[in-house]
């Protein structure tokens, strides 16, 4: 405040010219700019060093390859991967990260005992071999020797014993606990409520490069669900050295293609080549920028002006003209992930199979992905989507009637399940608020107000309203949409499960859950997926829309990206920039 | 005026916690919670996270345990990002947008202040349209479609500029935010500053200095300006410090990383810690400058005294 008055009296000082004033209005101006300065004072050195950084990212070393070693491809100079990534991670440790663009980059951080391969299958990654017991409860996979941590040392099978028990040690708090005890890690679920310490857990090291892994419930399909993050390795040195601060650039030790450079919330993250890695006299691309854009017209600006190689999303207002204007970038990967509708079957009217087989038969599905999302979805009448691996897709009979024969069974359904125009049907669907959620339940809702009369409301609710509402079963009908975690059809039918904590319209049936329960054990448990989907195409718990696929933008010069991986893993370290 | 600033200081205090109690009570009362995911984890995950940020203890007891380490200068961790401190998210933030803010500021005195003056002078010729028509553009011109709008013209199109990022705030990242926040403030500070020139214009002691025949600019300058600047300032003081702590448009548009975009996905994450700690942040820097404000007002209007 003091500033102010001497600011004061230097302009009195200056008399009565005309200048004085005009001094003073300037006075005034640098007072209020530099008070706003001064409250951020401490930024003076931080920002000397933001500059550094920023220019070691522009000073990417040369790329070590002229042309790529086996296409002959000419390579960009700077092999520096710009990707956009949606927003911020929720956090960068394996075991803690719950979010797809956390995903993103761990996995170009760390490697797990396997991979997703370019088609989605697993693949070894640095458990070079596995078996398993007569009885699948003994699994025993043997790792790489030459697995190496960003430090330079190695990666053992106890790195993979620390990480997992990491995960369900109520004290680390993982929102992917729950995942080791669904992969039926022994003692697992009692870790986590706390009734057992946490080296009980069903994983030991049975020397420095054999991890055995024993399970309380029988499971064939272990290998593919480590290749998801939170059955990663944790690197005790640093975690045990820098506590809660390891995952930060110079504290954080991975083992992946990739190490931690730089990290600027809310504007970019940069990864650099990790010279320890087992295959970094491979890896093409010098450095990965992964930047945060949450509004997807911003991210397809930033695309269009030439900043990103690839895009996270595409908005799907702009999905028409970008199929004109730029075919050859826009990628629609397979995605397993399936969108539809959950009904609340304990609450009327959604009591009564026929009104859900009704709803369900009349939603035209081929105007949903023609017109609406247009980023060709395939229309879906059964749970488990097709490009789930290993898994006999078949689809219900209704799926191979015409739409209008659809429409008079659906008819039909209603007039048996008592609904006339006189005793019109009513109901709620309730949406999250986005743009896309909204354009299909506005169409979907049109359908059954034109083809059954029903009289829908369509409400949508704010994120975490909706979810709280949801999951306490305070709905009739609403959005849902499920992503697998792995590449096994169970990741889908355990949805439905009567003990699933995301089976939020209450649908049991024991037969459904035995199926699934017995399957888990079963060395081809195919014929209990197709049972129990037969199940659901009579019970209709809910009502599948579509499934889905990840579009994205991907320049023309990024080659290697994997357009036909169905769970979206995508490792930078398999791709490469060309020349032109 | 010292006392009249050791009475403000003094009466800051109980509203700051007044803010925090209000905003701590809404911020529970809002359905759902920090860990509500689309993926319903079992109770007994859900239980461990919720002891690992406290949330398992009575409400009343997080309430003294968070005024007590605000008391400390301690934020909290923050429940979305979970790898920072609130005070490290506002402390890497919260310079940049500043830094932003207070570039747009002087423009906004400059551009404002300078064509509402000249709008003024030349009321109702066609410096005053253009002026007044630029403004009125300017208005609803809001940044949310102006910062779009550059990016597609200098980014996109023309290639000028880069479309977003920071790097240590070098000017070619740092122009189209500018120009995106500052538009908006220009035409409102030159409309404000236009009608109340026009008003101070037509005042007696105006009328006398002219009779007196002092040339005209020095009538603007010395005696106009500064009676014309109250109703500015009032309207700058709150202003400036929604200038200083960023926008979420700007922020998600160019990837600033500044303060803003933390204080909309902090209410839609329920960030607890975090939307409370900006709250605060801007609660006293809101106190601050209502301060520098009615200081400002001793100085342009000699009738003020404290």
């Amino acid at each position: 405040m003091t500033l102010i008055n001497q600011q004061r009296k230097i302009v009195q000082r200056r008399g009565p010219s005309g200048s004085g004033i005009r001094h003073s209005v300037q006075g005034v101006v640098v007072l209020l700019v530099t008070l706003a300065l001064a409250a951020c004072s401490e930024e003076g050195e931080k920002k000397a060093g933001d500059e550094a950084l920023a220019a070691a990212d522009i000073r990417a070393p040369e790329a070590r390859f002229q042309e790529h070693p086996e296409s002959g491809e000419r390579l960009a100079r700077k092999q520096v991967l710009v990707r956009g990534n949606a927003s911020e991670p929720a956090s960068l440790d394996p075991q803690l990260v719950e979010d797809t663009v956390g995903g993103a980059i761990v996995v170009d951080l760390f490697e797990g005992l396997t991979r997703s391969g370019p088609d989605g299958d697993t693949e070894p990654a640095l458990a070079k071999s596995w078996v398993s017991s007569d009885n699948n409860l003994t699994w025993t996979f043997h790792l790489r020797e030459d697995g190496r941590w960003s430090d330079g040392t190695g990666v053992t099978a106890h790195d993979f014993v620390y990480g997992w028990r990491r995960a369900v040690d109520p004290k680390v708090g993982s929102n992917y606990a729950y995942y080791i005890e669904s992969a039926g890690v022994a003692n697992a679920g009692e870790i986590i409520a706390g009734e057992k310490p946490s080296e009980t857990l069903g994983v030991r090291a049975l020397d420095d490069f054999t991890l055995e892994v024993s399970l309380d419930q029988p499971i064939t399909y272990l290998p593919d669900m480590t290749v998801h993050y939170t059955m990663f390795p944790a690197p005790r040195q640093a975690i045990e050295a820098h506590g809660a601060d390891w995952t930060r650039p110079g504290n954080m030790v991975s083992n992946g293609a990739y190490l931690l450079h730089t990290w600027h919330l809310g504007e970019k993250l940069v990864a650099a080549r990790n010279p320890f890695y087992r295959e970094d006299d491979q890896t093409i691309i010098d450095r990965v920028v992964y930047v945060p854009i949450e509004s997807a017209s911003a991210e397809l600006q930033r695309y269009a002006s030439g900043e990103l190689h690839m895009t996270s999303t595409v908005p799907v207002s702009q999905m028409a003209r970008l199929k004109k204007e730029r075919p050859a970038e826009l990628v629609m990967a397979p995605s397993i992930a399936t969108y539809m509708y959950t009904f609340n079957v304990n609450r009327p009217p959604f009591d009564d199979v026929r009104v859900r087989r009704a709803l369900t038969y009349a939603i035209d599905r081929n105007i949903v992905v023609s017109y609406i999302t247009r980023g060709e979805q395939m229309p879906a009448f059964s749970l488990t989507p097709p490009y789930v691996s290993g898994f006999d897709f078949r689809q219900p009979e209704y799926a191979t009637w015409s739409q209008p024969e659809r429409d008079e069974a659906a008819r039909q359904e209603l007039r048996k399940a008592g609904y006339t125009d006189d005793n019109p049907l009513e109901f709620e669907l309730l949406y999250n608020t986005d743009e896309s959620h909204k354009a299909l339940a506005i169409v979907i809702s049109q359908m059954w107000k034109e083809k059954l009369g029903a009289s829908v409301t369509i409400s949508n609710l704010e994120w975490k309203t909706f979810l709280s509402q949801k999951q306490a079963g305070n709905f009739g009908m609403a959005r849902h949409g499920w992503k697998g975690d792995y590449n096994e059809a169970s990741t889908f039918l355990t949805l439905l499960t009567s003990d699933s904590g995301n089976n939020d319209g209450g649908w049991s049936n024991p037969e459904y859950d035995q199926l699934l329960l017995e399957a888990r054990s079963s060395k081809d448990p195919n014929p209990y997926y197709v049972r129990a989907e037969e199940i659901l195409w009579q019970e209709f718990p809910v009502a599948p829309v579509y499934f889905n696929t990840t579009v994205a933008l991907v320049s023309p010069m990024l080659k290697g990206y994997p357009e036909n991986n169905a769970r979206n893993i995508i490792y930078s370290k398999d791709m490469y920039i060309t020349a032109d | 005026m010292f006392s009249f600033i050791i009475r403000r200081l003094l009466v800051a205090v109980p509203t700051v916690l007044a803010l925090i109690t209000v905003s701590f009570v809404l911020m529970h009362a809002a359905p759902g919670g920090p860990f509500t995911n689309e993926r319903n984890v079992p109770e007994a995950v859900m239980e461990n996270i919720e002891a690992k940020y406290n949330l398992d203890k009575p409400l009343w007891q997080q309430y003294f345990i968070y005024v007590g380490n605000v008391a400390q200068g301690d934020l909290g961790p923050s429940f979305r990002y979970k790898d920072f401190t609130v005070n490290e998210l506002i402390e890497s933030s919260f310079p940049r947008s500043a830094y932003i803010g207070a570039w747009s500021f002087l423009f906004v005195m400059v551009f404002g202040v300078g064509l509402g003056v000249l709008a003024a002078l030349k009321q109702n010729r066609w410096p005053d349209s253009t002026v007044m028509t630029a403004a009125m553009t300017g208005v609803v011109f809001p940044n949310f479609v102006m910062a779009p709008l550059l990016v597609l013209l200098f980014a996109v199109t023309l290639r000028w500029l880069p479309a977003g990022g920071w790097e240590g705030g070098q000017v070619e990242y740092i122009v189209m935010p500018i120009i995106a926040m500052a538009t908006s403030y220009i035409a409102q500070v030159a409309r404000i500053t236009r009608s109340s020139m026009i008003e101070t214009l037509r005042s007696p002691f105006i009328r006398t200095a002219r009779a007196k025949g002092i040339p005209r600019y020095k009538i603007v300058l010395r005696h106009a300006l500064k009676p014309a600047l109250i109703p500015v300032v009032s309207y700058l003081g709150p202003a400036f410090v929604g200038i200083i702590t960023g926008s979420v448009i700007i922020d998600q548009v160019f990837s600033t990383g500044g303060i803003g975009q933390h204080f909309v996905n902090g209410a839609i994450n329920r960030d607890y810690s975090l939307i409370l700690g900006i709250t605060i942040l801007v609660g006293i820097l809101t106190i601050m400058f209502n301060a520098v404000v009615d200081i400002l007002y001793t100085w342009l209007d000699p009738r003020v005294r404290y």
